[in-house]
C-alpha cells in the first residue's frame, strides 16, 4: 500500500518532467569569452531574437523555443565537453558557427554519439563554419549547413574579380587553420584559371585569434606592392587587421568574407577605404526587400548591432517549417524533412537544402562598404557608411558539385 | 627590401618597448623581493580596465595617473595582506598564491566588464600620424608609447642606482636585519616595491589598452611572453629586460616578414613524401612560426646561458 502511495506521489513529478519537455532547447555552442567573444555574443543575441520571433507566433509545434548558451572559447576540445553538457541538459538540437576546426570536431562527435544512442539522436545546425570538407569528404547526415561554403564564396568572388581589370597583384592573408587553408588554396586555383595574368605576391597564414597587432603583416603587404588583398579573416582578426592598415595608411582593395562582423565597419571607416572593401555574403542590409527591412529595423531597435547572420534567420525559420512538415520534433524526422527542402529565404529568392550533402544553396550578394545614397537607408556601427550592392549571384549559379557519400540511418 | 627592413625594425622596436613597459615591473619585483609574480600580467589587465573606466569619466590623461595608482594600491594590499603571510611558507607557496590570484583577477574582470572587448579608444589629441617612411604612417600614439617606455627605463635605473631610496631598497634585499636596525621599516619597503611594480604594469595596461585590445583574455595572451623577456634578459636585471624586450620584438617582427621555408632552401620535397606529415614541416614558412620564436629563444637561452643575457644569478 505504502509503495503505491509513493508511486502516486511520484506521478505528478513525472508530469513535471514532461512539462519541462514542452520547450524546444537549442544548444548554442560558440565563443562567449576570448578572442571570438565579440562575435559569439552577437550570434547568441541574434538566435535569442529569432527564438522570440518564433515564440510570438506560437513556437514550434506549440512548444516554446529556448536558446541555451554554452561557451566553447573557440576551442574544439572544449566544444565537445560543452556538447556533452548540452545533451545531458536535454538538448537535441545544437547550433554552432565560429570556427571550422570546432565544426569538424562537433560533426564527428555528434555522428558517433548518434550511432551509439539510437532513439536519442542529436542534430547539428551549422550556421557559419564554411570549410568545404564538412559537406564533402567529412559530410554527415546529422549536419546541416546554412552558410555557403568557402568554395562557393570564392567562386562568386573570383567571378566578380575577373571583371575588374585594375586588379594586378593580389596578397592573400588568412588564419592558420582548416578554413584559412581552404580560402587560400581555392583563391589560388580559381584565380589561376580565371585570370592567369594576376600575380599572387603574398600568401600569409597567421595564428587564429591570437594576434593583437598586425603592423608587421601590414608592412609586409605594403612592401609586396599588392593592389588587392583577399582575406577570410573573421572576428577580431579582421577588425585588428584593418585597424593596423588604417594606422599605417595602407590603401588597397579588400575582398573579404566577413568584413561586416563586429568592429569591422568601424575599422574600415577609420582606414577611410570608401567602397574599397568588398564582402561576399548571403545577405546585407540595404537590399530593399520589405520583410528583411522590417526585421532589420526591429533587431536594431532592440540591440545596438545589425543583422550579420541572415543565414541564422533561414536556419531557424526552416527548422520550424521542417518540424511542421514532419509534424514531429524527433530529430531524425526533422532531418528527413529538411533534406531537399526548398525555402523562401530571408532576403527573398529561393533557397534549397541539397539532399546529397546537406549544403544550403541561396542567392549570394557581393557588396562594398562606404558612402550611402538614399537607396541605402542602413548604416553600420554608427559610422554613417553602409553596404551597397555590387553584384547578385542567383541560387543556380552558386551550385558546386560535392564528393559527399552520405550514410543515412537505416 | 630596404623598405621592409626599415619598417620591420621600427615595428619591432615599438613592440619591444611595449613588452619592456610590462616586463619592467615584473623585473623590479623579482630583483627586489625575489617573488616571481605570476599575476603580473593580471595587473597589466587591471590597469587597462581601470584606465578604460576612468577615461570614460574624466578623460584619458587623468586616467593615465589614477589607474596605476589604484592598481598599485591594490598591489601593495596584496603584498601586505597576502604575500607577506604566504612568504613564511617559502617560494612554492608564493608561486601558487600569485598563480591563483591571476585566475581570481580574470574572473573578477569578467564579472564586472564582461568577456567581450571594451571600446577603449586612443585619445583624440594623439590620434594622428606622427610621420611616415616609405608612405607607411607611424601613429603618434605609438611614438608616445615609445617615449613612455624609455622614460620609465631611465627613471627606474636612476632611482634604483643613484637615489637614497634605491640604496635602502637594495640593501633591504641582501641585509634586511641590518637595514631594520638602522631604523628603516623593511616590511614597508617591500610593500612599496610591490606596489610600484604592479603600478608599472598598470601603466603599461593603460597605454597598451587602446592600441591593442582591452578584454578579459589580454593577460593570458601576453603573460607567457613576459616571462620569456625576464628569463632571456636575466632574472632581476633591468637593463637585461630592456635588451631582451627589444630582441624579442625584433625577432618576432622580422620572422613575420620572412617567407623562407625548408622547401625554399632545399628545393621542393620529392613527390614520394607529398602526402606525409613531412610535407607540412617542409612547406611551413618562417612567418608562420613567428609567434613561437620567442619561446624557441627561451629554450636556447636556458640551455646555453641559464643566467640570461645580462643576469648575474644562476637561478
Amino acid at each position: 500500500m505504502r509503495r503505491w502511495m509513493m508511486l502516486a506521489a511520484l506521478l505528478p513529478m513525472l508530469g513535471g518532467v514532461a512539462f519541462a519537455q514542452e520547450t524546444v532547447k537549442i544548444g548554442y555552442i560558440d565563443p562567449l569569452s576570448g578572442g571570438g567573444a565579440s562575435i559569439g555574443e552577437v550570434g547568441l543575441k541574434t538566435f535569442q531574437f529569432l527564438a522570440e520571433e518564433l515564440n510570438t507566433k506560437g513556437g514550434i509545434l506549440g512548444k516554446k523555443v529556448e536558446i541555451v548558451p554554452f561557451d566553447n572559447k573557440t576551442n574544439p576540445q572544449e566544444s565537445l565537453i560543452q556538447a556533452q553538457k548540452a545533451i545531458d541538459a536535454g538538448v537535441r538540437y545544437i547550433t554552432q558557427g565560429n570556427g571550422s576546426s570546432v565544426a569538424g570536431a562537433l560533426t564527428d562527435f555528434i555522428t558517433k554519439y548518434n550511432d551509439r544512442n539510437p532513439g536519442k539522436e542529436v542534430l547539428y545546425f551549422n550556421y557559419a563554419a564554411v570549410d568545404p570538407v564538412l559537406t564533402n569528404a567529412k559530410c554527415s547526415f546529422w549536419h546541416f549547413r546554412w552558410d555557403a561554403n568557402s568554395d562557393i564564396k570564392m567562386e562568386a568572388l573570383t567571378n566578380y574579380m575577373k571583371s575588374v581589370p585594375s586588379i594586378k597583384k593580389i596578397y592573400l592573408i588568412n588564419q592558420d587553420y582548416s578554413f584559412g587553408e581552404s580560402v587560400r588554396s581555392a583563391a589560388k586555383t580559381m584565380l589561376k584559371a580565371k585570370r592567369p595574368d594576376i600575380q599572387i605576391v603574398g600568401d600569409e597564414l597567421h595564428p587564429l585569434l591570437k594576434i593583437t597587432d598586425f603592423a608587421p603583416y601590414i608592412a609586409k603587404i605594403k612592401a609586396s606592392d599588392a593592389d588587392t588583398v583577399i582575406t577570410g579573416n573573421w572576428g577580431q582578426d579582421f577588425a585588428l587587421l584593418l585597424k593596423a592598415a588604417a594606422d599605417a595608411g595602407l590603401k588597397v582593395n579588400w575582398y573579404t568574407y566577413y568584413a561586416g562582423g563586429t568592429g569591422g565597419p568601424t575599422a574600415i571607416k577609420q582606414a577611410n577605404l570608401n567602397h574599397q572593401v568588398f564582402q561576399i555574403a548571403e545577405g546585407i542590409p540595404n537590399l530593399g526587400y520589405p520583410s528583411a527591412d522590417a526585421f532589420e529595423r526591429a533587431l536594431r531597435a532592440k540591440y545596438n548591432f545589425s543583422l550579420f547572420y541572415p543565414r541564422a534567420v533561414n536556419e531557424m525559420r526552416m527548422f520550424a517549417a521542417a518540424a511542421d512538415k514532419a509534424k514531429s520534433l524527433d530529430p531524425v524526422k526533422v532531418a528527413a524533412a529538411l533534406e531537399g527542402m526548398e525555402f523562401e529565404v530571408y532576403d527573398g529568392g529561393k533557397g534549397m537544402m541539397r539532399k546529397d550533402d546537406h549544403q544550403f544553396f541561396q542567392p549570394m550578394y557581393i557588396a562594398s562598404f562606404g558612402d550611402r545614397t538614399e537607396k541605402e537607408p542602413f548604416d553600420e556601427e554608427k559610422t554613417g557608411w553602409g553596404w551597397k550592392l555590387a553584384a547578385k549571384i542567383d541560387t543556380d549559379q552558386t551550385v558546386l558539385p560535392t564528393t559527399c557519400k552520405m550514410e543515412r540511418p537505416s | 627590401m630596404l623598405e621592409l627592413i626599415i619598417t620591420s625594425t621600427l615595428n619591432g622596436i615599438l613592440f619591444g618597448m611595449l613588452l619592456f613597459l610590462m616586463a619592467s615591473g615584473l623585473t623590479v619585483i623579482f630583483s627586489m623581493l625575489g617573488v616571481l609574480n605570476f599575476a603580473h600580467a593580471s595587473f597589466y589587465m587591471l590597469g587597462a580596465f581601470f584606465g578604460f573606466q576612468i577615461s570614460r569619466w574624466v578623460g584619458f590623461w587623468p586616467a593615465l595617473f589614477i589607474a596605476p595608482l589604484l592598481a598599485g594600491a591594490l598591489g601593495a594590499a596584496v603584498e601586505r595582506f597576502g604575500l607577506r603571510r604566504v612568504h613564511r611558507n617559502g617560494h612554492v607557496a608564493e608561486l601558487l598564491f600569485t598563480f591563483g590570484l591571476a585566475f581570481a583577477i580574470e574572473e573578477v574582470v569578467q564579472m564586472i566588464w564582461g568577456k567581450s572587448p571594451v571600446d577603449f579608444r586612443i585619445p583624440p589629441s594623439l590620434d594622428f600620424p606622427a610621420f611616415s617612411i616609405f608612405s607607411t604612417n607611424y601613429p603618434a600614439y605609438k611614438m608616445f608609447m615609445l617615449l613612455v617606455s624609455i622614460a620609465i627605463f631611465v627613471g627606474l635605473l636612476v632611482v634604483l642606482k643613484k637615489s637614497r631610496v634605491g640604496l635602502i631598497v637594495q640593501a633591504a634585499l641582501t641585509h634586511p636585519h641590518m637595514v631594520a636596525h638602522l631604523g628603516h621599516n623593511v616590511e614597508r619597503v617591500f610593500m612599496l616595491v610591490f606596489g610600484v611594480g604592479t603600478a608599472l604594469a598598470a601603466v603599461a595596461g593603460v597605454i597598451a589598452g587602446p592600441a591593442l585590445v582591452t578584454q578579459s583574455n589580454m593577460a593570458a595572451l601576453l603573460g607567457p611572453i613576459l616571462f620569456v623577456v625576464v628569463v632571456v634578459g636575466g632574472l632581476g636585471s633591468l637593463p637585461g629586460a630592456f635588451v631582451a624586450s627589444l630582441l624579442i620584438g625584433l625577432v618576432q617582427t622580422f620572422a613575420v616578414s620572412m617567407n623562407g621555408s625548408l622547401a625554399g632552401a632545399f628545393g621542393p620535397l620529392s613527390p614520394d613524401y607529398a602526402q606525409s606529415w613531412l610535407s607540412d614541416i617542409w612547406g611551413v614558412t618562417v612567418a608562420q612560426i613567428a609567434p613561437i620564436m620567442p619561446y624557441v629563444l627561451l629554450v636556447l637561452i636556458l640551455i646555453f646561458r641559464p643566467m640570461g643575457l645580462l643576469g648575474t644569478r644562476e637561478t
